[in-house]
């Protein structure tokens, strides 16, 4: 099952949801939970569950190993590039994350993703880390649009 | 406005330094620029320096110990323009004469390393291999690329210039001229963004000396008045740099709200504009800020810089002096080298990279993370 890299999705979890929070007052929404709104600056934020599926508003690929304090996997000459996008989640929310695709000829604007929850990294206890990232799927009908 | 001018510039070389500390080469850059002002340290009033590396007002120690107010300034990447937005208001304010900018900087090689905690991102965005300020403009770039028909090749001209304008600056980091060719196939670090496309993070110091503009004469001919000053953090609905969401409803990026207040507290548009300075951290950088200045429409990047347009010789030259991709970025200097090039350029002082036509006002535009923008407008 592995941990979760930090308590931002829903997990275990047959369908794992990143958690928001959405401000009572304004209805602004973020990603992960905050205390206080950015927009209106009020006090009161609740959880809120976001949409597993989104499209890619913007991606681009990570190919060199990020700074030290990067927890997944080798970060030497067997560093393996991952993609990193800007998924828009229906109308509630863009969130930035990890993409399972790194090949550009494979990553489109505005392609359909959908939420996983992937294999990260063993940290120093021993313990399998997993972490989110989104995936493209196929959408029935997409050759007809 | 016209109650501030800039009698004195200095530029400690940008480059790789080895033991020479953050406060020498800062001490350096003051030296020079009160050298070139005709001021000596002792008429200094007050300073405001910049870094990200060290805390600044230790270098009185080597430029002398005066016990004037000397501020700390940070504003991540817009730092440098924000010890001169500070230096001018303290003219403005009426508190001092005769004030001085700093910024100094050392960095180690590679990329910008930092606890994102610091930044108020949370941890796991450092630990899952988010917290890398390149790949935001990497994923900017592409999506503009996408929307308005910019090219690759168009990035690769654009590097290839800043190399080549770096190669007649002698206190640039890159000096040595480098091909299109070259450029599109170095590393590609995030796509589409390659090695060559980027600057790198490296050591250097500039500094400027202010004063009120009523007694400029007493010490310079060619005094370069500061016109505008004008900082913006983002907006709700702007996607920046270290950031983990954005909302649905988008805004436009924080250069754009520092420009348009600069242009309109200087009371000019982008077309009175002979010489420009941009924030190039990456080749895309410059081209997106071009729009966001208000110097083109988004897209008409195309075709200015297959025009030669940006160019030193060109009817809008950006980076004269290398910008970012041939200077590096000691954070703290790299808004005052811009100051520096454009007060050289406007003087008339700036040698081969000179642009010709009489150059009569400088605009100069800084932009960090996570998500700020400064906008400098100078004029004589």
């Amino acid at each position: 099952m592995g941990q979760p890299i930090a308590d931002v999705f829903t997990w275990p979890a047959d369908d794992p949801q990143l958690i928001g929070s959405r401000c009572e007052g304004c209805g602004a929404v973020t990603f992960p939970v905050q205390s206080r709104c950015p927009r209106c600056g009020g006090p009161s934020m609740s959880e809120l569950p976001l949409p597993r599926r989104g499209t890619l508003v913007s991606w681009t690929t990570q190919e060199f190993p990020p700074s030290f304090d990067y927890k997944g996997g080798p970060t030497g000459a067997s560093f393996e590039p991952y993609g990193v996008g800007l998924v828009q989640l229906d109308d509630v929310v863009r969130v930035e994350s990890r993409l399972t695709e790194s090949d550009p000829e494979k990553l489109d604007f505005g392609m359909e993703v959908e939420l996983r929850i992937v294999p990260f990294c063993v940290d120093d206890d021993g313990n399998e880390i997993v972490t989110f990232a989104f995936a493209p799927i196929e959408v029935a009908n997409s050759e007809e649009r | 406005m016209d109650d501030v001018a800039i009698i004195g510039v200095g530029l400690h070389p940008f480059g790789r330094h080895g033991d020479k500390s953050a406060f020498e080469m800062g001490a350096d850059a003051v030296e020079l620029a009160l050298t070139d002002a005709g001021v000596p340290w002792s008429d200094v009033q007050s300073a405001f320096g910049g870094s990200w590396a060290v805390s600044t007002d230790p270098l009185t120690s080597l430029v002398g110990l005066t016990g004037i107010p000397f501020i700390n300034v940070f504003s991540a990447c817009a730092t440098g323009a924000a010890t001169i937005q500070q230096a001018a208001n303290a003219i403005l304010a009426g508190t001092d004469d005769i004030v001085m900018a700093v910024g100094t900087d050392k960095h180690p090689r590679g990329s910008f390393k930092g606890n994102p905690v610091t930044t108020n991102v949370p941890a796991w965005y450092g630990d899952n291999g988010q917290y890398v300020t390149t790949k935001f403009f990497g994923m900017k770039i592409n999506k503009y690329m996408h929307d308005y028909g910019v090219s690759s090749a168009t990035l690769a001209k654009v590097a290839a210039k800043n190399y080549r304008n770096g190669a007649l600056n002698p206190k640039a980091f890159r000096r040595k001229p480098i091909s299109e060719e070259e450029i599109l196939n170095s590393q590609m670090l995030n796509y589409p963004l390659t090695s060559y496309m980027f600057c790198a993070p490296d050591e250097g110091a500039a500094a400027v000396v202010l004063c009120r503009a009523d007694i400029a004469h007493r010490y310079t001919d060619t005094p370069v008045f500061v016109k505008a000053t004008a900082i913006r953090t983002r907006n709700y609905g702007a996607y920046e740099v270290n950031t983990t969401w954005a909302s649905v409803e988008e805004d436009v990026a924080p250069t754009v709200y520092a420009s348009r207040a600069a242009y309109e507290a200087a009371g000019i548009g982008p077309e009175d504009v002979d010489v420009i300075q941009l924030q190039d951290t990456d080749a895309g950088a410059e081209v997106i800020h071009m729009a966001e200045s208000g110097f083109c429409a988004d897209g008409e990047q195309e075709k200015l810089v297959a025009a030669d347009a940006t160019e030193i010789t060109g009817s809008m030259p950006v980076n004269t002096d290398g910008g970012l991709i041939a200077n590096g970025e000691p954070i703290g200097a790299s808004g005052l080298r811009q100051v520096h090039e454009l007060v050289l350029q406007l003087r008339g002082q700036a040698g081969d990279r000179q642009v010709q036509g009489d150059p009569r006002v400088g605009y100069a535009q800084v932009y960090g993370a996570p998500g700020i923008a400064a906008v400098t407008i100078l004029a004589r």
